[in-house]
């Protein structure tokens, strides 16, 4: 059997990584009551995608079966099982964190990524378009909006802070590297 | 006179710009003037922004926020993304002495500096608290005989120790502020339950946050309503662009026309229907805009 879990495997790095986001070490408290995944209405759809298992999966050090998984991008960010987590687990700002170790480790899905670069080239994630300029027209708005889409130094300013964070670099498109 | 900068994110006014036109003319008959907040940019949206890069999320929140700092307003979103970024964010630098200082040496490079001087409102706990369901109902001129699902969305309200909104499982401040202009909040099945949009979901698995929203529907549909009011842009898209979308890969029609609160106010405040960009849905609903026209009367010129 290939998928026999060796304590060997756990990375226990990762875990301290979690961690680090303020009270995500309060995952060692699940009792499994299973309230979480009981009520979640992503888990209703796809029941491959199950937040406790990955929270649990994370206090193991399970990093990259964890960090591969296609399931950890399924969550909507409801909050639905943070709030009513008899033990007080983070829920969802400990899965969010586990997505910000993926993205560390190159592991970004492609729509996302596209919709990052939409912000540093236009300020916007949705930006927008001549359709949307003729409908601003038609109810009596400016056809563009007051916004970075106005303003070119404002857009300068977005895109310099972008550049000092490194996000452009985080999100660039993957070169082919020999 | 009160006076708010608002702070428009991406959706509103960049696919759905009725509600950025209902939200202006009704703040204004309500007392409360909206001074554009100029240059802001994407709140950063939480979904994807937030998880991937903590700083920058912080950062490009914060630099909206330093904005409205600088001209000494409290900010007004009408988008529970936008709202949840920019309180969260708010929250976060004013708290946390270290971030705030790395956060503010990267705003520093831009001319800006992020002091904690002021708060971020949303339309609806904004109207709920400040304006309140009594002073609503006086301004409404045509009372809308509708019967609506009320859809909260998740982040208004959520997560509570952040918002302090009271009860996320059975909240009625929003369906108070429906109430006012003479709409009925028609009881649906799950109905605090979420559209599928966030988290980046409809981006990353668009099939699956739709079926999120065909629950909601079917939800909706059931109760027998004229239309769904939201809160937020982006729910409003997942549900007049979804419906589009579930008939294309689902089959499944609903017909549910999709109303932010700020077009309803209007309607129930007698402003020219083409003022407040319902007809500009792809969700039209010819049965709707009759029985919109039968209340209305006249007003609808």
């Amino acid at each position: 059997m290939s998928d026999i879990i060796k304590t060997s495997d756990f990375d226990m790095e990762f875990r301290d990584e979690v961690f680090k986001e303020p009270d995500a070490d309060k995952i060692t408290l699940c009792f499994n009551c299973t309230g979480c995944t009981s009520g979640c209405p992503m888990a209703e759809q796809e029941p491959e995608y199950n937040i406790r298992k990955f929270l649990r999966m994370a206090n193991l050090g399970m990093k990259d079966a964890l960090l591969n998984s296609p399931y950890l991008w399924y969550c909507t960010t409801c909050y639905k099982c943070q709030e009513r987590c008899p033990q007080g687990v983070k829920n969802v700002d400990t899965l969010l964190k586990i997505r910000t170790i993926a993205i560390q480790n190159g592991i970004m899905l492609d729509n996302h990524r596209k919709v990052s670069q939409l912000v540093i080239k236009f300020g916007h994630a949705v930006p927008i378009n001549d359709e949307a300029k003729e409908k601003r027209k038609d109810v009596g708005l400016d056809d563009t909006p007051p916004t970075v889409h106005k303003f070119e130094d404002a857009l300068g300013e977005v895109q310099k802070l972008i550049k000092i964070s490194g996000f452009d670099e985080l999100v660039s498109d993957k070169e082919e590297t020999s | 006179m009160s006076k708010l900068s608002f702070f428009l994110g991406c959706i509103a006014p960049n696919r759905y710009p009725g509600i950025e036109a209902a939200t202006i003319k009704t703040l204004e008959k309500l007392g409360t003037e909206l001074v554009d907040l100029e240059g802001a940019s994407c709140c950063p949206a939480p979904g994807v922004f937030r998880s991937f890069d903590k700083i920058t999320w912080l950062a490009l929140a914060s630099r909206n926020v330093t904005l409205s700092e600088e001209m000494g307003l409290d900010i007004l979103t009408v988008c529970n993304g936008c709202f949840g970024s920019l309180v969260d964010a708010n929250n976060i630098m004013k708290e946390d002495p270290e971030l705030k200082e790395e956060v503010n040496k990267i705003l520093k490079e831009i001319g800006h500096e992020f002091k904690g001087t002021i708060e971020v409102r949303h339309i609806i706990e904004y109207l709920s608290q400040e304006v309140g369901a009594e002073k609503i109902k006086a301004a409404v001129s045509i009372p809308m005989d509708l019967n609506v699902a009320l859809h909260y969305g998740c982040h208004l309200v959520k997560p509570s120790k952040e918002r302090h909104l009271g009860s996320v499982e059975n909240p009625r401040f929003f369906d108070e502020l429906v109430e006012a202009t003479g709409a009925t909040s028609v009881d649906y099945e799950d109905k605090m339950a979420c559209c599928g949009a966030g988290g980046g979901a409809r981006t990353a698995v668009l099939e699956t946050s739709l079926q999120m929203a065909v629950n909601k529907l079917e939800h909706m549909k059931a109760a027998g309503v004229d239309c769904i009011i939201d809160a937020c842009p982006f729910c409003h898209l997942q549900f007049d662009v979804g419906q589009t979308e579930i008939k294309k890969k689902f089959d499944k029609a609903y017909d549910l026309p999709v109303l932010h609160y700020s077009q309803l106010l209007g309607l129930a405040m007698g402003l020219p229907l083409n003022e407040l960009g319902i007809n500009q849905n792809l969700i039209i609903n010819e049965e709707f805009n009759k029985k919109i026209e039968r209340i209305r009367g006249g007003a609808n010129e």
